[in-house]
């Protein structure tokens, strides 16, 4: 939706035509989800954020000034909501949210692979690999698949990203690195051992 | 400055956002040319993300967008919003 429509609407709801806000939100229902999805990993739980998030943006609304982007806003209100949930979840006296720090315990390293180059269009096509994708980003730790849901997912900018999860470009930019490659090197064996051996396009033995 | 596989690794998601600067730029792909481990790995990056974006991927549950009106009409019609108050 074009800002300057966006800006329209959310002044006529504020003036008293609350039903338009069903439109104003329209846009943004899957990124509202998605996000939720990404902090809670849980589809009635993220329905439900959702939810909760899309009405506490309604009787929010006019604390929107319009200094972030509306869907800027949208998402860091999503991701409170996220986040209450997952405290309540893991219990309120420990906050793995705030706790886990860029750390190097884990290998960021890619996996080599020469296949992948040569995987047809028809592979990405399956619903293994999409099952496979799913479960991988679901298993990275937190601070890393929100960044990676975010970017590559709902497909938000680096500077998007950082406002909406209080955390510094830099940051975004090395937790979306890690998170990438994770995925990268979480999928290669699965794709090693479905993917039948074949020649490359240019005719390299694999 | 010739690159070696493990700088290019550390600069692949960079290079994939287009925020590497011309230089460092112009030696990656310099480096993909020649290197066939790294092109691959660059193109399999690429192909999780554009996984990842294919909406069937990461699907709404079945519904989703009508309970969520739903309840937001029942909020609509209930409550007055703080800014009414205001």
């Amino acid at each position: 939706m074009a800002e300057t429509n966006e800006t329209g609407l959310i002044a006529r709801i504020l003036a008293g035509e609350k039903e338009l806000f069903h439109d104003l939100i329209r846009p943004y229902e899957r990124m509202v989800y998605l996000t939720l999805f990404g902090i809670v990993k849980n589809e009635t739980e993220a329905e439900d954020g959702a939810q909760e998030a899309v009405i506490s943006a309604y009787r929010h609304l006019a604390s929107f000034r319009g200094h972030a982007k509306f869907s800027t806003w949208l998402t860091a209100i999503a991701i409170n909501e996220g986040r209450k949930r997952l405290r309540k979840a893991k219990g309120a006296a420990e906050d793995s949210i705030e706790k886990e720090e860029d750390g190097h315990e884990v290998d960021y390293t890619p996996a080599p692979l020469t296949d992948w180059r040569e995987i047809p269009l028809e592979a990405l096509e399956r619903k293994e690999l999409r099952e496979a994708l799913r479960v991988a980003v679901a298993e990275l730790p937190d601070i890393y698949r929100q960044v990676f849901v975010l970017r590559d997912l709902e497909e938000l900018n680096i500077e998007e990203t950082a406002q909406a999860l209080a955390i510094n470009p830099g940051a975004v930019k090395v937790r979306l690195h890690r998170a990438r490659m994770m995925l990268q090197k979480r999928l290669v064996p699965f794709l090693k051992t479905t993917a039948p051996a074949r020649r490359g396009f240019f005719g390299r033995a694999l | 400055m010739k690159l070696d596989c493990k700088h290019v690794w550390e600069h692949i998601s960079e290079y994939i956002d287009n925020t590497v600067d011309a230089r460092l730029r112009e030696e990656i792909e310099l480096h993909l040319e020649h290197c066939e481990i790294c092109s691959a790995i660059l193109d399999a990056t690429r192909n999780i993300l554009v996984l990842t974006a294919d909406d069937r991927t990461f699907e709404l549950p079945v519904g989703y967008s009508k309970r969520l009106h739903e309840r937001l009409a029942k909020e609509l019609e209930n409550s007055e919003p703080d800014f009414k108050k205001q």
